[in-house]
């Protein structure tokens, strides 16, 4: 996303009758090119988040294709439903932030500070349920790191699902989960598939995480754009940083797109029946 | 490239034609600290890579010397084990990503890209700035993890050693790997949009120099091989930070997905160290031969060949790693095809020279010392392709010596001589030439006897990465050493006369070297700060000399 | 005088409204039991909602051909990370060890 030079705000005039000069940079011939440079630079960095999610794609395609059965069993853990709720949050936040860009096509200034701020507001809501999947998921020990224990997270999850849990429930914003009892760690020790499920659960959180911080940068992104928007900075001459961060979010929704049913939905009809 | 309009005496179209003192230029217009170090002219950021890039060279280069001398004899008896595999895992690191990667195209490329292509920056010059700054964050990281401690992995980082095994400084470096990786992403995408939207009236694709075709093909790999290098960096920190055995067998993990996705960017950026060269030697040939390249178009689509075929044979280098040998047989096939671009570009270069006027300028001693070392790199790689031979040739010396025929002889050799062509351009001054034809005979015999013992070290069986070996390879391995220590003054001696020349070099006209392309007839020496006065139309194709008549490195002013 | 005209805002909605029947749909097909058709169908899903997003959230569909063509490069090279990364683990066939020799030559 460049930033071209500053120039003095237009305050929403109507800019041809000011010229060219306050939305072109020096080194452009002409806005049109402006504009087409902007908009293949954003695509060429859009390239190379293809990219860089790409080399976990490949992993997770990898591992999937070796471990599928413990991997349909590590997805069966996580939520389908809480999901696909989570998705559809993230494509309103596209929508709104389409109509963001429409408004700066439009050049309507105010207009694209509100949908930016819808699309903030749409976005954190997706965070908010991640994290309280994430919540769950601490309680599951399922987290890949050394606490990692798949004999308990398929206990307790069968519990869960039965709602024979005998757990209480785990109140407040805090990540709390009950120490794992020492038979469940030999358990584990024993069983080769549980290595295959951390890795299942590494990849997903990896991703998600990888997922979620490209969102929080984009809050960020989208929050400087509020500003200069809101100062007048962009017209219907000028708008392409508004449509490059637009580009942006459309393609975290574009990844997100491909992770639900990679992550969630994989091992979803071991459930269905219950 | 000249309009037709511009029949002249190579002097330059614009005013006065010489690079005066008083006249306004790139480099004297303003001087203060922050006019260099916020500045968003492409030719300053150019000079800014060329400094950190040199310094980069000379550490890469120090490090050798710690490996060269300890080959000196059988016994490891110079530095510990430890510190000599610090030593090679340095010198690959900075090597391959601070100097070879970014060396012609952040140097040469910022450069010249705009001005061959008839604009005034490329299309984000913050972005330029910012990938400069970017770089700096990278190497600052990397030099931090060697200064205290270094890392002993091999530049390749292969897993489990770099991920469980190793107590050193793995993180760190990755770390600034990472970072660095941006800069060269940034570099890339600016390059394509500069080529693709701010090309001059005329100026269509066919009318480009080949060196921006070079550099076109380059920034397309950076751009899609990068990331995944970027990710894979990502996945040994997280795996040295939480043991979760993405890498690790223990845990389930495979060790060669590591190797998979780590020579998926690897691999390519070989390409991104050669591609710029061969573009680079393009425009010396022709200038030098005082004809239009021969095979234009076969050049530029072997250029964007190379670029594509790039991505599919990275395998190649896991031949011995436990790769099914399916996929081996796969890979070995591709990798015979990624060499036939290449060599359309040496028969065409051949072609281009048979019946021009050729001269031995320096730059043009490099230019055929290219030739030479590329073709035996080139073919070399073709024995390490070839499955059956790899399986007794992998890690051992032969492959050391390819790839530095290869990236040594070919893309150091390469931008050396890019350095020399451009000098005049950048600073207005011109080098002396008898120092820089000795500095080209010094690298050239120096690289040679370095290197090629090398290949027979290795095909008898010297594995690499080793600090000690059997008696019978020492004698190689002085010539080695010896042939190190001619190289390093080749190396070292342009520094002294290219700078010097920088500031007090006879003053050289807009054109010394009576080339075709627009960045020598309608620019002055030094350049203006904007380039150009006014676009320059382009209405012939490039490399047309019978208008252009060589004019000597200095002017009667 | 905007660079380019933007579209009917019906459009916006209509799309959302397609991706989230799409979404249902993924999810419901998901929880059935399908077999080897369960990863082609969703995936199939997710290609389709991704291609309303590529040509018409992110204009795609009116944008230039260097646009399509830079989509067209950079999944072309992940297409190649992915199938050929196969062509290692595919032909491994490590579970089979070669047959023991039945004389033991050990001394």
């Amino acid at each position: 996303m460049s930033l071209t030079e500053k120039h003095a705000p237009t305050k929403g005039h109507d800019d041809a009758s000011h010229g060219h000069d306050h939305d072109l940079a020096h080194h452009f011939d002409n806005v049109e090119q402006q504009h087409d440079a902007g908009n293949l630079g954003m695509w060429m960095f859009l390239t190379t988040e293809v990219l860089f999610f790409g080399g976990l794609f490949a992993a997770y395609t990898i591992y999937r294709y070796k471990f599928e059965k413990v991997f349909e069993q590590a997805s069966n853990i996580l939520d389908p439903l809480l999901g696909g709720v989570n998705t559809i949050v993230l494509i309103f936040s596209s929508v709104t932030m389409a109509f963001a860009v429409r408004s700066a096509q439009q050049g309507k200034s105010k207009a694209i500070v509100a949908w930016l701020a819808a699309t903030i507001v749409f976005g954190s809501m997706f965070l908010g349920i991640k994290y309280f999947e994430w919540k769950h998921d601490a309680t599951l020990h399922v987290f890949p790191t050394s606490d990692f224990n798949w004999t308990w997270a398929r206990e307790k999850h069968a519990e869960h699902e039965h709602h024979e849990s005998h757990e209480p429930e785990m109140r407040g914003l805090v990540f709390n989960s009950p120490k794992v009892p020492q038979s469940y760690i030999d358990k584990d020790s024993k069983n080769p598939e549980a290595k295959q499920a951390r890795l299942f659960f590494f990849l997903y959180f990896m991703m998600t995480s990888l997922h979620a911080a490209h969102m929080v940068i984009g809050f960020g992104i989208m929050a400087v754009i509020m500003i200069y928007a809101w100062n007048g900075f962009y017209s219907a001459n000028y708008y392409v940083p508004v449509e490059s961060v637009g580009l942006y979010w459309h393609f975290v929704d574009l990844v997100w797109i491909f992770l639900y049913p990679l992550l969630y939905l994989l091992g979803a009809h071991l459930s269905a029946g219950h | 490239m000249s309009t037709m309009l511009d029949v002249k005496t190579g002097s330059g179209a614009v005013g006065a034609s010489v690079g005066h003192d008083s006249k306004v230029n790139y480099l004297n217009h303003v001087n203060t600290a922050a006019s260099w170090f916020l500045t968003l002219d492409h030719k300053r950021i150019a000079l800014l890579y060329l400094v950190v890039t040199s310094f980069m060279f000379v550490l890469g280069g120090a490090y050798a010397g710690v490996i060269r001398a300890e080959l000196i004899t059988p016994k490891g008896d110079f530095v510990s084990s430890d510190f000599y595999n610090k030593s090679f895992t340095a010198h690959g690191v900075i090597m391959v990503f601070f100097v070879l990667i970014p060396a012609i195209p952040s140097v040469i490329g910022n450069f010249c890209l705009p001005l061959m292509l008839g604009a005034k920056d490329v299309a984000f010059p913050r972005i330029n700035l910012i990938s400069w700054y970017v770089y700096m964050a990278g190497a600052s990281f990397t030099l931090f993890a060697l200064i205290s401690g270094g890392v002993d992995s091999g530049w390749t980082f292969y897993t489990p050693l770099s991920t469980t095994y190793l107590n050193s400084n793995v993180m760190a470096t990755a770390t600034g790997l990472f970072i660095l990786g941006f800069a060269s992403i940034l570099t890339g995408l600016n390059f394509i949009v500069t080529i693709h939207r701010m090309r001059s009236p005329g100026l269509t694709w066919f009318r480009l120099p080949l060196f921006v075709w070079a550099i076109y093909a380059t920034s397309v790999i950076q751009l899609l091989g990068t990331p995944v290098i970027a990710i894979t960096l990502a996945l040994v920190g997280v795996e040295r930070a939480l043991g979760v055995g993405i890498f690790d067998p223990r845990l389930g993990g495979d060790p060669i997905l590591y190797q998979h996705l780590f020579w998926f960017y690897s691999h390519p950026a070989v390409y991104i160290m050669i591609l710029p060269a061969l573009g680079v030697t393009n425009e010396l040939i022709s200038t030098f031969s005082r004809k239009p390249v021969f095979g234009y178009t076969m050049i530029a689509g072997s250029s964007i060949a190379i670029a594509v075929f790039s991505f599919i044979v990275w395998a190649h280098h896991m031949f011995t790693s436990g790769l099914s040998p399916y996929a081996a047989m796969f890979f070995s096939l591709l990798t015979f095809s990624v060499a036939i671009p290449s060599g359309i570009k040496v028969f065409s270069w051949l072609a281009t020279l048979f019946q021009g006027s050729i001269s031995f300028d320096s730059p043009m001693l490099f230019a055929y010392s290219f030739i030479g070392l590329f073709t035996i790199g080139g073919m070399t790689g073709l024995f390490l392709s070839t499955l059956g031979t790899d399986i007794h040739m992998h890690d051992t010396y032969f492959v050391v010596a390819h790839f530095h025929y290869v990236m040594v002889g070919g893309t150091i050799v390469g931008y050396l001589g890019a350095l020399h062509f451009w000098w005049p351009k950048m600073f207005g001054r011109m080098y002396a030439e008898f120092p820089a034809k000795i500095s080209a005979i010094l690298v050239f015999v120096g690289f040679n006897l370095t290197f090629f013992p090398q290949f027979l070290l290795g095909y008898m069986g010297m594995p690499r990465r080793y600090h000690e070996y059997p008696a019978e390879f020492q004698v190689l391995n002085l010539f080695s050493t010896a042939g190190a220590l001619v190289l390093g003054v080749g190396y070292i001696m342009p520094i002294f006369y290219l700078t010097w020349a920088a500031f007090f070099g006879k003053k050289a006209s807009s054109n010394p070297w009576g080339a075709t392309t627009l960045d020598w007839t309608h620019t002055e020496s030094p350049p203006s700060p904007h380039n150009f006065e006014s676009t320059p139309v382009v209405t012939a194709d490039p490399y047309d000399y019978r208008v252009i008549q060589k004019e000597g490195a200095l002017v009667a002013h | 005088m905007s660079l380019h005209p933007p579209a009917p805002a019906w459009t916006y909605w209509a799309n959302f409204l397609t991706l989230c029947v799409l979404t249902v749909v993924t999810w419901f097909t998901a929880c059935q039991d399908l077999g080897v058709m369960s990863t082609p169908i969703a995936l199939g899903i997710a290609v389709i909602k991704a291609g309303l997003v590529v040509l018409f959230f992110m204009h795609v569909w009116e944008s230039t051909p260097l646009t399509k063509l830079v989509i067209f490069a950079s999944l072309f090279i992940l297409t190649v990370l992915l199938t050929f990364l196969f062509t290692d683990y595919m032909t491994r066939n490590y579970d089979v060890l070669p047959p023991v020799p039945a004389v033991s030559s050990r001394v």
